[in-house]
């Protein structure tokens, strides 16, 4: 479903992917940990096509019509709302009305985002806003879904739901790829863990059952 | 088959932007504010004893249109920085330059406004009737539009992710403007002074084929500017 072979990828001096490969299938979750400036953002960026690699190939099943993406920034329009951002983007999916208007009531009740439907985002704080994209990103029904520090600016009931419709995405054969520097957001989420350091990946593996406190420490152990 | 999804797709871009100017209207606001400043100062900043309004008024009407558009496009790509939503309609699996082409319809209908606004407040500012040359004047008036329209567009893109990009802006459009905007000034010119349409036609066939060929140009070099 999801396929990265051999990335390589710099900035000027800076290596920001080196040799990066793994491949996801459905309903698996990879989460990538690694510092800041580890290359987490660039490889995610890569996998969705928005910057071409120097070497090496990045594939997904479907193409970019089968991609969503949940970043730190909403990419919504503050003057417009909540429901007009949504047509927007689904519009550029071409996601047919019957269609639309069902996902977007479907995901405005699990988001509970009911009641703010007809808000203009410049009026939402930002928990709800982080939902709205959240919405954004899933209302051409994505079989892949790229995460950048998706749990930025929301409180620990909104991260939790967030977690929760990500497992249950999950279970319906969706792919996710996971980048954030805390260890303890999303190790639960993961099938496979990832560390990243200096554009290369310093570990990668299947989670096997373990739990946020031994990914943690086996984060540390794999990045000092 | 792909035509009318690019135009449908640059239609969402183009009703997304106007809707979003509509709802703030701010640019508008500053733009519209902008004309009548220019036309007060121009007005009563000159001696119509020494150059007549007639005289005068192409080149401010031309100035006026040009400026205007500058700050209108300015804002074109500044608006998808907003929460990066320009990396969400990369992102999305529709044809760059059909970004640009619902961007490019957006700032034209923009400009339009301005314009439609501008003029009449320009033939009561400096007397000149514009109603008995109103058609070729509104043909002058969208030819030359679509021109530096198009190519602001495309430099707007170009330059939204530098520091200066506002300053970068005009530094890079000017010298595009020259041709279609001398062509304007001249044209409009003759349409006050009342000389036959045969010879402000040579003129229209001119910008027509600058819109054309800087369109064509911007569609399909829009792509490698959005490129990271």
């Amino acid at each position: 479903m999801l396929l990265a072979e051999g990335l390589r990828h710099g900035f000027g001096a800076v290596r920001a992917l080196d040799d990066v490969s793994f491949g996801l299938q459905p309903g698996q979750t990879l989460a990538v940990f690694g510092p800041n400036g580890a290359g987490k953002t660039t490889l995610l960026k890569v996998l969705a096509g928005l910057i071409r690699p120097q070497r090496g190939r990045a594939q997904v099943d479907g193409g970019r019509r089968a991609i969503g993406w949940i970043g730190h920034q909403p990419q919504l329009y503050g003057q417009l709302t909540v429901r007009e951002n949504l047509r927007f983007w689904a519009s550029l999916y071409d996601v047919p009305e019957s269609e639309f208007l069902l996902r977007k009531d479907s995901l405005l009740v699990r988001l509970g985002l009911q009641d703010h439907e007809h808000r203009r985002v410049s009026e939402l704080s930002r928990g709800l806003v982080q939902r709205a994209a959240i919405a954004r990103a899933l209302i051409h029904d994505p079989r892949v879904l790229l995460l950048d520090e998706p749990f930025t600016g929301l409180d620990r009931m909104a991260a939790e739901e967030l977690r929760e419709l990500l497992s249950e995405d999950a279970a319906e054969g969706r792919a996710s790829v996971l980048v954030t520097h805390n260890v303890d957001e999303g190790a639960e989420l993961a099938t496979h863990i990832a560390f990243m350091r200096a554009g290369r990946f310093a570990h990668f593996a299947p989670r096997a059952g373990r739990g946020p406190q031994q990914v943690s420490e086996d984060y540390r152990n794999a990045i000092a | 088959m792909r035509l009318p999804k690019l135009l449908r797709h640059a239609w969402t871009v183009a009703s997304k932007d106007l809707l979003v100017e509509f709802r703030s209207r701010t640019a508008i606001l500053s733009v519209a504010v902008f004309v009548v400043l220019v036309f007060v100062v121009f007005q009563f900043g000159h001696d119509p004893t020494a150059v007549s309004n007639v005289d005068l008024a192409p080149s401010i009407l031309w100035v006026t249109f040009t400026f205007a558009a500058i700050l209108a496009m300015n804002r074109a790509f500044q608006l998808e920085l907003e929460n990066q939503a320009l990396d969400g309609l990369l992102l999305a699996p529709i044809e760059r330059s059909s970004i640009y082409l619902g961007k490019l319809i957006a700032n034209l209908v923009f400009v339009a406004t301005i314009e439609v606004i501008s003029v009449p407040l320009f033939s009561l500012f400096f007397n000149v009737p514009v109603l008995p040359y109103l058609l070729p004047l509104i043909a002058l008036i969208a030819l030359a539009t679509v021109g530096f329209v198009a190519v602001g567009t495309l430099f707007s893109a170009m330059t939204v992710r530098t520091r200066f990009a506002e300053l970068l802006l005009p530094v890079l459009l000017l010298p595009f403007m020259i041709l279609p905007q001398w062509w304007a000034v001249v044209a409009t010119g003759q349409l006050f002074a009342s000389r036959p349409l045969s010879e402000i036609l040579g003129w229209l066939n001119m910008l027509a084929v600058y819109d054309i060929v800087f369109v064509t140009l911007a569609l399909l070099l829009f792509p490698a500017t959005v490129n990271e």
